[in-house]
């Protein structure tokens, strides 16, 4: 061992943990400015008295009953859409995938405007349920079109049946609200993902989900660096490659499901954090997944931010995402070139 | 093995039976279901009678109905439907994704801004209006698609277009188009709202022939072309140093087929709005059922416009009000499907 060969390692190590460190920092900045800032400011020091001795004042409910609310929602929702992210492009081995391309985005929205068209059932809490089902209906059919007949999903089936179901779903939930005034005007909002206005209960009904999809993401990792080399080699490396693949789907499920079953799809977002969270990590998945979390939570946390700030607190944090996420990213691509998958 | 080499000039073809018997089949099928379109409506016209008055016979009745009524309509859907299939198979076969299609980087998401956006800005309670009107929503979809296209062809180009990058830059400009959609549709009126998402969907029930003219001429110019290049195509799969000592200017190359690409699928989405899954679906199809290594560019094209007619037939006989993008992936959805499992149980074999 010369110098010179363990000096890069300690280099992209060094750089690992700058990034976790700087994102970290970042995340509980960004956490604070949610909690203090939007269409009423209030400064940290009356946020602090809000959650250590409340009063009951206004700032005290603000803080308490809206803010922190969301911000744990985002935090927690753009945590699972970062590792959802980085997941299906490991397994998809396609820089194109994102999370909804298992088709969890529109089998939540298909059974949310089924709820609302057919059922007549009103509001999030009604719906929520019915978005996450959907979701989890949709994924299971795509892994298992994808696995049929061969030993497994393979990258090119899993994203082709993905995008093939996706589609279909896409004409059901068009061929719905173009009959139905109420539907449309229910769906043209819930299309476009926001964590404004939901409190705790959301959040607690899905916590759990969320949880577990990250334990069952942090535990995919490894084997996601094997499948990396290929499916063939990692059989001859001795891995359950298809154990592998349904650990994987399922923390994807269930991460992508939760958040889009309490937010709405929030595009965009668990498409390019992989990209991103890769120029830091380098393609190892231990370090590349968690990395991807946490951008995803500071990403998201921010936009919703600045747009409370602009436009008030009804503000829908999936536009700015995009319109001013997706101009970074191309400045990013043009200078750096981003890695391969 | 020997190929038969089908030379024209300075360009020339290798003939691949296989490839030949999916464009021919593909083509007797798309007349078929074509006649049949054509036929259906108040008064019904038997298949042998359409395909007679089409060929110049037929009644005076009949040949009023079928060229000044019918005829746009299922004419539409074979074009738009080829220019879908072929701008996704030179898509798919240059940035070598099979999930690159022109909805995914952003081409028809950016007609579907223009389009929206003449909808919605100049609509009142569903009727465009103003000076909006005056240049409708087609032209303003053709503007927002070539917009697009431009875009995406500059922001890619840095000492040459890498397939790579231009796939992600495409996916940036697609979340930026897609999001405007959003917006403009949560931010306008409702009747507005509803008028964009049956555009949106992609709708062929009221074109006429001033729709189909453009598309027409457009085709006519474009097909040779990109035909032409077909060369070009099989030799850029090879990656760039292969391509380079196969003797073509790759980056000059590949920019020309992006642009003819994206130009394709703008004017088809300017034409009849997106309809879905078709420049994604019908490639993928086609090779598999041609056995080739990439998307077939004939094949691609015959397929996507089989696959529009053929959702528009089904679409009239079972859902008449609604939009034929509805239709187009839950016709195309199981038999990409289907072709998935029979290729890898014959793998496994």
């Amino acid at each position: 061992m010369t110098v010179v060969a363990t000096a890069r390692p300690r280099t992209r190590r060094q750089r690992r943990l700058a990034g976790i460190g700087v994102l970290a920092v970042l995340l509980v900045l960004v956490c604070a400015a949610s909690v203090a800032l939007g269409t009423k400011t209030i400064p940290l020091g009356q946020v602090w008295t809000a959650l250590t001795h409340p009063a009951g004042s206004e700032p005290d409910i603000i803080v308490r009953s809206l803010r922190v609310p969301r911000t744990v929602l985002g935090l927690l929702v753009g945590l699972a859409i970062g590792v959802a992210g980085a997941l299906m492009q490991g397994h998809t081995r396609n820089p194109l995938a994102d999370p909804g391309l298992l088709g969890v985005t529109h089998g939540a929205a298909l059974a949310v405007v089924f709820a609302v068209v057919v059922l007549g059932i009103d509001g999030l809490y009604g719906s929520i349920w019915f978005g996450f089902a959907g979701a989890l209906l949709a994924s299971v059919a795509v892994f298992l079109l994808g696995a049929v007949g061969g030993k497994g999903a393979t990258p090119v089936t899993l994203a082709l049946a993905g995008a093939a179901v996706s589609a279909l779903l896409h004409g059901l939930v068009s061929a719905i609200i173009l009959g139905d005034e109420r539907g449309m005007e229910i769906y043209r909002f819930w299309r476009i993902g926001s964590i404004a206005g939901r409190d705790f209960a959301i959040t607690g009904q899905i916590a759990p989900f969320l949880v577990a999809g990250l334990l069952l993401a942090l535990i995919n990792t490894p084997g996601l660096n094997t499948l990396a080399l290929g499916e063939d080699v990692a059989t001859a490396l001795g891995q359950r490659v298809l154990r592998t693949r349904v650990l994987g789907v399922a923390a994807i499920t269930l991460l992508t499901g939760s958040a889009v079953a309490a937010c709405g799809p929030i595009a965009f977002l668990g498409l390019v954090v992989p990209h991103l969270a890769r120029a830091i990590t380098g393609p190892d998945y231990r370090w590349l997944v968690p990395v991807a979390g946490l951008l995803g939570a500071v990403l998201l946390l921010t936009a919703d931010v600045l747009g409370r700030v602009l436009t008030g607190d009804d503000f829908e944090v999936g536009i700015l995402l995009a319109i001013i996420g997706a101009p970074v990213f191309i400045v990013l691509v043009r200078r750096r070139g981003l890695s391969k998958v | 093995m020997t190929r038969k080499v089908l030379a024209a000039g300075p360009v020339a073809w290798t003939v691949k039976p296989r490839v030949i018997a999916v464009v021919v089949v593909a083509a007797v099928l798309l007349v078929l279901v074509a006649a049949i379109n054509i036929g259906m409506g108040s008064s019904r016209i038997g298949i042998w009678d359409v395909l007679e008055t089409l060929l110049g016979g037929g009644t005076r009745r009949e040949r009023g109905i079928i060229f000044d009524l019918r005829l746009p309509r299922t004419l539409a859907g074979v074009l738009v439907g080829a220019a879908l299939g072929l701008s996704g198979a030179l898509f798919q076969s240059v940035a070598r994704n099979p999930l690159a299609s022109p909805d995914i980087l952003g081409i028809t998401w950016g007609a579907g801004v223009g389009a929206v956006t003449a909808i919605v800005a100049g609509g009142y309670r569903g009727q465009v209006s103003g000076m909006v009107s005056a240049i409708g929503v087609p032209v303003a979809g053709l503007l927002g698609g070539l917009l697009a296209a431009v875009l995406l062809y500059a922001l890619s180009w840095r000492r040459g277009v890498d397939g790579y990058r231009m796939v992600l830059i495409g996916i940036g400009l697609w979340a930026i188009s897609y999001n405007i959609v959003n917006w403009l549709l949560a931010a306008g009126d409702v009747n507005d709202a509803a008028r964009a998402t049956t555009w949106l969907v992609g709708n062929l029930a009221d074109t006429g022939w001033d729709s189909v003219g453009p598309v027409a001429i457009a085709l006519a110019v474009l097909v040779p072309v990109t035909l032409v290049c077909g060369r070009t195509v099989g030799g850029l799969q090879f990656g760039d140093d292969t391509a380079r000592g196969l003797g073509i200017r790759v980056d000059g190359a590949r920019g020309a087929l992006l642009l003819l690409a994206a130009t394709l699928a703008a004017i088809a989405t300017a034409a009849a709005g997106p309809i879905t899954f078709v420049a994604l679906a019908t490639p993928q199809i086609a090779m598999r059922l041609a056995k080739t290594a990439q998307p077939p560019l004939a094949g691609s094209m015959v397929l996507g416009a089989l696959l529009t007619v053929g959702a528009d037939l089904l679409t009239r006989l079972l859902l008449p009000d609604l939009p034929v993008g509805v239709l187009t992936a839950v016709l195309g959805a199981p038999y990409l499907i289907f072709l998935f499992v029979r290729s890898r149980r014959e793998a496994r074999a």
